[in-house]
């Protein structure tokens, strides 16, 4: 993911001001990167290294913290977010495959931002209605009894609703 | 803490200090305990590797060897029915996503897998468990070392390493099986302000990190 310059500023100062007001423990740092996300959506590369500069701790540890919990996101959110249910149910379901359908049309992986930001694709693990497994989640709409075929269908149709209003491709 | 104190492991009596790491007590007086995770200077082991258990007389169950302090009186044995089950199933976890290609990797016959599995009678291969080929590709980037994500066992002595006599930019990232050792951003070694001084390779029990000739 390629950041404009303005993100790339914008992380690192609003990084600066989280760490301004905060001590240097260890123990601090993942509340420090829980209001960067807070803040940005996401917790970019820049602000890592700010914060990696405020704890005085190599900037590859908050990248393996990063990494290691499922709430943090390494790219910005797009401008709908796609989430596949991965719970029990769900995967018993097949939602893997509906992940690997999504992966396929976005041409992206779980956890990643497609390059125009249109589209997130992320995993969450359970809905609270299994019943209509496999369950993905777009936006705020829930969509349930997912096929591979509906995912398609739901690009195309997102495509053809961009094109109708004017929006670039 | 620095009292002499005597122990015994195996039926053999050990003169070592009070406090020393029941590991190294042994392995300085010729008793080999299997470890991939504990270095001598390391006063805080994560313990990750599960290889080196030991029975303790009086206690309920076996415990790692590398955290356990000895104390005055300790009757100790490296084997025993549950220790070779824990450090079986241990050893056949971590060699189940190893890349076995002894005959062309530069550690052969200086491995510490191969070291534990001859000491201890234990295969390379997994009988009980699937082979996981993880199929990552081998970072041959820097001028100094080449990294094989393949063969890593993820002990982190490499990590410990590199920030003690290194640049500091490896680390763990990710979790579970996606668990490696990555630099910031998961960029390749060449470019991430690896100085070469091969410490990292020194450091690896195994054959994932290593010196370029």
């Amino acid at each position: 993911m390629i950041l404009t310059e303005e993100e790339i500023r914008e992380a690192a100062e609003k990084t600066r001001e989280i760490t301004a007001g905060c001590d240097t423990a260890r123990g601090s740092l993942i509340p420090v990167l829980q209001k960067i996300q807070d803040r940005l959506g996401y917790v970019p590369a820049p602000a890592m290294e700010e914060a990696a500069r405020h704890f005085g701790i190599p900037a590859v540890d908050v990248y393996g913290i990063v990494t290691f919990y499922n709430q943090f996101r390494l790219t910005p959110p797009g401008r709908h977010r796609v989430k596949v249910c991965m719970g029990t149910a769900c995967h018993m379901k097949g939602g893997n495959i509906i992940m690997e359908s999504w992966e396929r049309v976005l041409k992206i992986k779980v956890g990643e931002t497609t390059p125009d930001r249109e589209f997130s694709l992320e995993r969450v693990a359970c809905v609270g209605c299994c019943t209509m497994a496999p369950v993905l989640v777009k936006d705020e709409t829930v969509i349930g009894k997912m096929t591979p075929t509906k995912v398609d269908g739901m690009l195309f149709s997102h495509q053809l609703a961009n094109k109708k209003e004017g929006v670039p491709q | 803490m620095s009292e002499k104190i005597t122990i015994t492991i195996d039926g053999k009596t050990i003169e070592t200090m009070a406090g020393h790491k029941i590991l190294w007590a042994a392995m300085d007086s010729g008793i080999y305990i299997p470890h991939l995770c504990s270095a001598r200077d390391n006063h805080s082991p994560s313990a990750s590797c599960r290889l080196c258990f030991v029975e303790i007389e009086g206690y309920a169950r076996p415990v790692t060897s590398c955290t356990e302090g000895a104390a005055e009186g300790m009757v100790i044995s490296t084997r025993s029915q549950r220790v070779d089950r824990l450090v079986r199933t241990g050893f056949e976890m971590i060699i189940s996503n190893h890349r076995i290609e002894c005959r062309s990797c530069p550690r052969n016959r200086s491995c510490s897998l191969q070291q534990i599995a001859k000491e201890r009678g234990l295969k390379l291969k997994p009988a009980r468990l699937e082979k996981l080929n993880r199929n990552l590709p081998v970072d041959d980037s820097a001028q100094k070392v080449a990294h094989d994500p393949n063969k890593c066992v993820l002990c982190g002595l490499c990590v410990r390493a590199c920030k003690e006599k290194g640049a500091g930019i490896l680390g763990f990232s990710h979790r579970g099986f996606d668990r490696v050792i990555t630099t910031f951003l998961g960029a390749p070694l060449g470019e991430s302000g690896c100085d070469g001084c091969a410490a990292c390779a020194s450091a690896c029990p195994v054959g994932s990190m290593t010196a370029k000739q």
